[in-house]
């Protein structure tokens, strides 16, 4: 596969908060246009190695970084205007995070601090977001209403909708699910299918049916370190090349 | 426990009645303590207000003293206080809470910040007589601008400043680190994280702390007394701006002293009437404070 088919490529990415290592020199590749999950009990590096893509670790003063992450073959590491970088990358957060503001400065919020000020265009972003996050049928007679009034799984396809407000090529989502309920779970997993014909998505979960249901390829992350990495179709049959793997994803450890 | 064999199920067992006594004590004894609290502060006032009777009138607070502060009313020490007070909170609040954003929302912890820390944390604990010593130095001799009204109030600027960044980090704090999290992921600054999610929804916090500080400046006596307060100034009755910034002043609580110590044979209640027009701004500000709060708090949006 050639470069230009890579969204992510990560190299011996090694994380440590304060000596404490907690990825062990991980190296994998994500495809564009792909959903690639990330399965892996708790504790096993997967929420750390997202905040490495966008380099929201920066704000961890005790986290030291080695090992080179690229994103469009380039050096996250080595890139001067982070702000730019990290609208590249839209993260969603395990539990939803509406922000204290109205509904419609939530999905604007992103825009304007990248410095849109058109009322047009910031209309027209809040609008398509909203629809993308499967939200806007609810919320488009009350947009400026809070945010934080909203359920729980409206807030997190709020958040989703916020996630795409700066136009990102990776949205990240770790473990969206596990606040709200099964029916938004499955209109979200719908609205992720239909955004991997835009851009690539990256979909940690502990739910390792929901990787099933939705990922390309799955990585089985465990301690720190790969333990398998291949189609979701081998990782899920009857003989994947680990036989952690197939325990894991049966429930029988982990 | 299970109860013996033939008891009626759910019947109260020895250890059930001992947990409900000792409940009952201890709801009453906090109660007790509460109502303990209020008791003084009513008894206070009760006593300030008949003591004070005989002269409280409007009269009383738009007027001057009269034959050597023995009659006559508190004007210039009225207005002296409202110079005093606002001006160092002009001071101090900026300087405060602009300190305690950067303290609690960029330094990282390292051995400079918490040396910062350190100095707010034991500024705070300064007795007000150093404070007033050391403003006597500081701005009357060293910076030299006499015993004025600008002196004591940088003096009081001074000792509010430490419990303004104090209150302002509270504040700061009880602003949810998640919707920092969300905000930085989504590619904003830390200032603009701050101004947009941060600062909105902990300016009630932050207003209160500095209002509070209102009154802990418009009680203190020292530090205005060393630095640019004095016995008597002439003013005409009602003028609202009296004083120049480079003037001495007169201050309530100064004038308090003054009246109850210092001159002989005032009129008896002239002492009192002072001390209830020095509590009654400091609670109308207090409330106000509280009001503040309460519009503030309904909008807060989470």
């Amino acid at each position: 596969m050639s470069n230009r088919a890579k969204a992510v490529e990560v190299e011996d990415l090694r994380l440590a908060y304060s000596g404490r290592e907690v990825l062990h020199g991980i190296s994998f590749d994500i495809h564009r246009h792909e959903i690639f999950g990330i399965i892996g009990p708790a504790q096993s590096g997967k929420s750390s190695l997202l905040r490495c893509l966008n380099r929201t670790i920066d704000f961890d003063p005790g986290a030291t970084v080695s090992g080179t992450v690229r994103l469009d073959g380039q050096d996250v590491r080595k890139v001067r205007d982070v702000f730019s970088l990290r609208r590249k990358v839209g993260m969603v957060a395990p539990l939803p995070v509406g922000l204290p503001l109205s509904i419609y400065d939530n999905v604007a919020f992103a825009p304007r601090a990248a410095g849109l000020g058109k009322r047009a265009a910031l209309d027209a972003i809040v609008e398509r977001c909203l629809r993308q996050a499967a939200l806007w049928d609810e919320v488009k007679d009350r947009l400026t209403s809070l945010g934080t009034a909203l359920s729980g799984g409206q807030q997190q396809r709020l958040t989703i909708a916020r996630a795409l407000s700066h136009g990102p090529e990776i949205l990240c989502l770790d473990e969206f699910s596990i606040a709200i309920d099964p029916v938004t779970t499955m209109r979200i997993e719908d609205v992720l299918k239909e955004l991997r014909r835009e851009i690539t998505i990256v979909l940690v979960t502990n739910l390792v049916q929901q990787a099933r249901r939705l990922a390309d390829r799955t990585m089985f992350l465990w301690k720190g370190e790969i333990v398998e990495l291949d189609t979701t179709g081998v990782i899920f049959s009857d003989e994947p090349r680990e036989r952690r793997t197939f325990e894991y994803v049966r429930g029988i450890f982990g | 426990m299970a109860a013996p064999a033939g008891a009626p199920l759910f019947s109260r067992t020895a250890h059930v009645q001992r947990a409900e006594r000792r409940q009952a004590i201890a709801k009453w004894l906090t109660f007790a303590m509460a109502v303990s609290m209020i008791l003084p502060l009513v008894a206070i006032v009760g006593y300030l207000l008949y003591r004070a009777a005989p002269s409280l009138s409007w009269e009383f607070l738009t007027d001057v003293p009269r034959r050597g502060m023995r009659e006559g009313g508190i004007w210039p020490a009225f207005v002296g206080t409202l110079y005093l007070v606002g001006l160092s909170l002009a001071v101090s609040a900026p300087i405060g809470v602009l300190a305690a954003i950067y303290l609690h929302e960029y330094a990282k912890d390292n051995w400079f910040n918490r040396l910062i820390n350190l100095a707010v944390i034991n500024l705070a604990g300064v007795p007000s007589i150093v404070h007033a010593l050391f403003g006597l130095g500081a701005f009357v001799y060293a910076a030299r601008f006499g015993y004025s009204i600008l002196s004591a109030s940088l003096t009081l600027a001074i000792m509010t400043l430490p419990v303004i960044i104090a209150s302002t980090r509270e504040a700061l704090a009880s602003v949810p680190t998640a919707f920092r999290a969300a905000c930085w992921n989504v590619g904003a600054s830390r200032w603009q994280t701050i101004r947009g999610v941060v600062l909105p929804n902990s300016i009630s916090g932050i207003l209160t702390g500095v209002i509070l500080q209102v009154s802990r400046a418009a009680g203190e006596t020292a530090p205005v007394m060393f630095t640019g307060a004095v016995f008597f100034k002439a003013v005409s009755r009602g003028d609202l701006f009296p004083y120049r910034l480079t003037d001495q002043c007169m201050a309530l609580s100064m004038h308090l002293y003054t009246v109850s110590t210092q001159v002989p044979n005032v009129k008896e209640s002239i002492p009192y009437a002072t001390a209830i027009v020095l509590l009654g701004s400091v609670l109308m500000v207090n409330a106000s404070a509280i009001a503040l709060r309460v519009w503030l708090r309904n909008r807060k949006r989470w």
